[in-house]
């Protein structure tokens, strides 16, 4: 008994070594994400507002039959990327004209609120999806993540992580340009 | 020429860890006085060897010799002299040469200074070593050679990452690596022992000061990597629970608490298969940290180049080492007779709910950091573990743990008064009542944890003194009489005294710095004024400076208190034009209080031309972080510099029944 519990540690290790040889799979890109959703209209779901925030919530229906392209930014108080690309997104607003739409992942109200406040609301509406489930839905990775959809609520162009970098800016912007030439 | 004798010099180093991989082992098992001797030359010929390659790789770096390929990748004619040099261990192939020589340093110390450690437990500790050292020296030379040259040679280098020009950055690895790799001396030290099938008292001694040395040298590399974090990436945050982060974080948990089984060892001959697993699973955990960091397995800021075939080279050399070693821990660890029975209420006690804490603390980071890739693996979803989730299930592991250590100290061997101990440490209880009840007053609203957390720190603070003035029985003899006792107290008992102080230090710093932090980021425009935490910050302005291998956008800010100017302050946004890219250097006004801390972002265009975006931060007790860790590293200095390690190292006691030696 005792011998197999000395064991334990050397059976947990071969385990852990099994995952991690799987993880070196040169196919495998951990930045790549699935693009089930792209090409596809926006999934089905009604989000109510952020509480505290005065701002209307997020449905599919404010998605669809827009007639210009939308930028849907999934994002939470909690995490520190979001804070980096918040500067951008609220210039991409400000300066360019994007409507921008925003999707509150896993998020307690009062901290978005507060987050909101102190940063400033690029955003036109807000979802508040504290249990996750419309994240589900998009099938998003984490947060923060972007997507483009064009003026029939088709999604066109997905970005995870944070959109800080140059390169990252002008493929949300050509993304845009693409939606809108679209529709 | 330089660099092919670095290679060279690489090549000779290899054929010498061969040698002592073997000699001394077989030596040991036969009783050979001068093959186990063997292991002083080699290994004080492979930390010459190596220190001549890294010197030949440093060169390179000095002069931009172009034709070397890694001098090419990560430097530039005109970077300053001190990140020309700190580019020698940036890149992957520089790191790993500087990897591979504190590996050596640590055996050639070990070799050259561990004259009372035993012949046989010293060449087979010596033996282990060099098996690792021939699993890096060969990982380098197939895979990643860091003196293979170009033809033609370029004009000029792709210069290093500006994010890594920074003093903080350019001493950090090296700290880093130091407390990384000298963890692997502690690993030699316990397979040499699993070997020998003998684990006493006196091997706890002799393993100490290595622990110790390694353990200070990744506090000091962390926190420094911390701090640059926190000054250079612009978001005033110290920690982002990041793989790269969590990865050199878990062995400094796990060596925390082999510091501590250790001495229980050492002072009780308990403990001992338990260290002797802590101090194989401290070092799998710095291979499994060089393993994630370039191998590109997991998404994070700041990993190396990512390379499948290294990942996979890394990955048998993990396997090889981890797996081993805990095989012949399985088999070897049931014949470590037991020792020091303890009862519940005891000094062991308390070290033995350090080390569950610890491990627990290390378990749920490392689900954290891989848990990912488990359900990528098991269903192929891809997702990420953030902050809550570590703050989550960490703080409440650690806070049980530092009321705990507020005790421990106070709890005598084998058998401890509890009721005593409450009495002694009656003035704590209030000091800790009195700091929570003030703090509740001046925050209330606040979170409920921050004041909790605030409390036990007091409590850690006041316990941990009261126990220092106990010792030297304070207040109870005249003050020369106390004062004659400090100075004769050990150095380790002042080191601990210290380090605890130390964590207190650092949790009023982590709890100031995120419950009561302030934060305005706003679009400004000359004569624009903030007020923040009682500052008016008065922006007037941009200028245009240039700086060696960049230009960079100043802007100008008054800080104001009360109708005073008390600083100036100039964050910039900086352009590398080589490397294409930007940075963005805060200017904090530090003070013990707090920092206000400022940034400035990009400017606007369109309608609101002549405007910028401003960042401003008070993060309140933010100091008290690397105040913390110094004290943490000063405690660990003195306990290392404690003469009972050096000089009176214990006789190891005659084995008591000649022990049937197990068939091999």
């Amino acid at each position: 008994m005792s011998r197999l519990l000395l064991a334990l540690p050397a059976l947990l290790a071969v385990a852990v070594g099994g995952f991690l040889l799987w993880g070196l799979d040169p196919a495998r890109d951990p930045n790549a994400v699935p693009s089930a959703r792209i090409a596809a209209p926006v999934p089905e779901f009604a989000l109510p507002p952020v509480a505290g925030t005065g701002m209307p919530g997020l449905s599919a229906a404010d998605l669809r039959d827009t007639g210009e392209p939308v930028l849907v930014n999934v994002f939470a108080s909690w995490c520190v990327p979001c804070r980096a690309e918040h500067a951008v997104l609220t210039r991409l607003v400000r300066e360019e004209g994007v409507k921008l739409m925003g999707l509150n992942y896993q998020d307690d109200p009062a901290d978005a609120a507060r987050w909101l406040d102190d940063l400033g609301n690029p955003y036109e509406r807000i979802g508040s999806d504290i249990e996750g489930r419309v994240g589900i839905d998009w099938a998003i990775s984490g947060v923060p993540e972007t997507f483009v959809i064009d003026g029939d609520g088709v999604v066109t162009f997905r970005y995870v992580g944070p959109i800080i970098e140059p390169d990252a800016q002008a493929e949300v912007r050509a993304a845009l340009a693409a939606a809108g030439a679209r529709s | 020429m330089i660099p092919e004798l670095g290679h060279f010099a690489l090549i000779l180093a290899l054929m010498l860890a061969l040698v002592q991989s073997v000699l001394p082992m077989i030596g040991a098992r036969a009783g050979r006085a001068d093959w186990m001797d063997s292991a002083r030359t080699t290994a004080a010929l492979q930390v010459a060897l190596l220190a001549l390659a890294f010197a030949a790789l440093i060169r390179s770096f000095v002069i931009s010799d172009f034709t070397v390929v890694n001098v090419v990748e990560n430097s530039h004619s005109l970077k300053p002299m001190l990140f020309k040099v700190a580019g020698s261990w940036g890149s992957h192939e520089g790191s790993l040469l500087l990897w591979t020589l504190i590996l050596a340093v640590f055996g050639a110390g070990v070799a050259l200074l561990g004259g009372n450690i035993p012949a046989g437990l010293k060449a087979r500790t010596l033996s282990v070593q060099a098996w690792i050292s021939v699993g890096f020296l060969t990982f380098m030379l197939f895979t990643s050679n860091p003196f293979d040259r170009v033809f033609p040679a370029p004009l000029d280098g792709q210069d290093l990452n500006p994010l890594l020009q920074d003093v903080g950055l350019a001493l950090h690895p090296p700290l880093l690596y130091f407390g990384y790799v000298g963890f692997s001396i502690v690993f030699s030290f316990a397979v040499a022992a699993l070997i020998e099938g003998r684990v006493d008292p006196a091997w706890a001694r002799w393993v100490r000061p290595w622990t110790l040395a390694a353990w200070i040298s990744l506090t000091a590399g962390i926190a420094l990597g911390s701090w640059w974090a926190y000054y250079e990436l612009g978001w005033g945050g110290w920690w982002f629970w990041d793989p790269v982060e969590n990865v050199s974080f878990m062995p400094w948990l796990l060596g925390t608490a082999l510091l501590h089984s250790a001495i229980v060892t050492e002072k009780r001959d308990a403990f001992k298969s338990w260290t002797i697993l802590l101090a194989i699973l401290t070092f799998s955990l710095s291979l499994l940290g060089t393993f994630i960091v370039r191998s590109g397995l997991l998404t994070s800021v700041h990993a190396f180049a990512v390379d499948p075939e290294r990942g996979l080279y890394i990955l048998g050399l993990l396997g090889v080492t981890v797996v081993g070693s805990l095989t012949l821990y399985a088999w070897r660890a049931p014949q470590l007779e037991p020792g020091g029975l303890f009862r519940p209420v005891s000094r062991e006690a308390g070290l033995l709910i350090n080390n569950l804490l610890l491990a627990t603390a290390t378990g749920t980071v490392l689900v954290g950091t891989l848990y990912p890739l488990f359900v990528e693996a098991l269903t192929g979803e891809k997702l990420t573990v953030g902050p809550p989730f570590f703050n989550a299930v960490f703080i409440p592991v650690m806070l049980p743990l530092v009321v705990v250590m507020g005790v421990g100290p106070l709890l005598s061997w084998k058998r401890a008064d509890l009721p005593g101990v409450a009495q002694r440490l009656r003035l704590a209880l209030l000091v800790t009542a009195a700091v929570a009840g003030i703090v509740w007053y001046l925050q209330t609203g606040g979170p409920l944890l921050a004041v909790l957390s605030i409390a036990i720190a007091a409590w850690l603070f006041a316990a941990s003194l009261r126990e220092w003035a106990l010792r030297i029985r304070l207040g109870d003899v005249p003050l020369r009489e106390a004062a004659r006792r400090a100075r004769g107290l050990p150095r380790a008992a002042h080191g601990m005294t210290l380090a605890h102080l130390g964590v207190a230090a650092l949790i009023l710093g982590f709890v100031g710095s995120s419950a009561w932090k302030e934060e305005q980021v706003l679009f400004a425009r000359a004569g624009t004024v903030v007020e923040i935490a009682g500052f008016e910050v008065v922006f007037e302005g941009v200028e245009q400076v240039r700086g060696p291998n960049y230009v960079a956008q100043q802007a100008q800010l008054r800080v104001l208190k009360g109708g005073e100017e008390i600083a100036r302050l100039r964050p910039e946004r900086r352009s590398y034009p080589v490397a294409g890219t930007t940075t963005t250097e805060s200017a904090i006004r530090s003070t013990l209080v707090g920092d206000l801390y400022t940034t400035v972002g990009e400017p606007a265009a369109g309608p609101q031309t002549g405007q910028w975006t401003l960042r401003i931060l008070y993060e309140p007790l933010v100091n008290w972080i690397w105040i913390g860790s110094a004290m943490l590293i000063l405690g660990g200095l003195l306990s290392m510099s404690d003469r009972r390690l050096r000089v009176g190292a214990p006789r190891r006691a005659a084995r008591p029944v000649p022990a049937a030696q197990p068939a091999e």
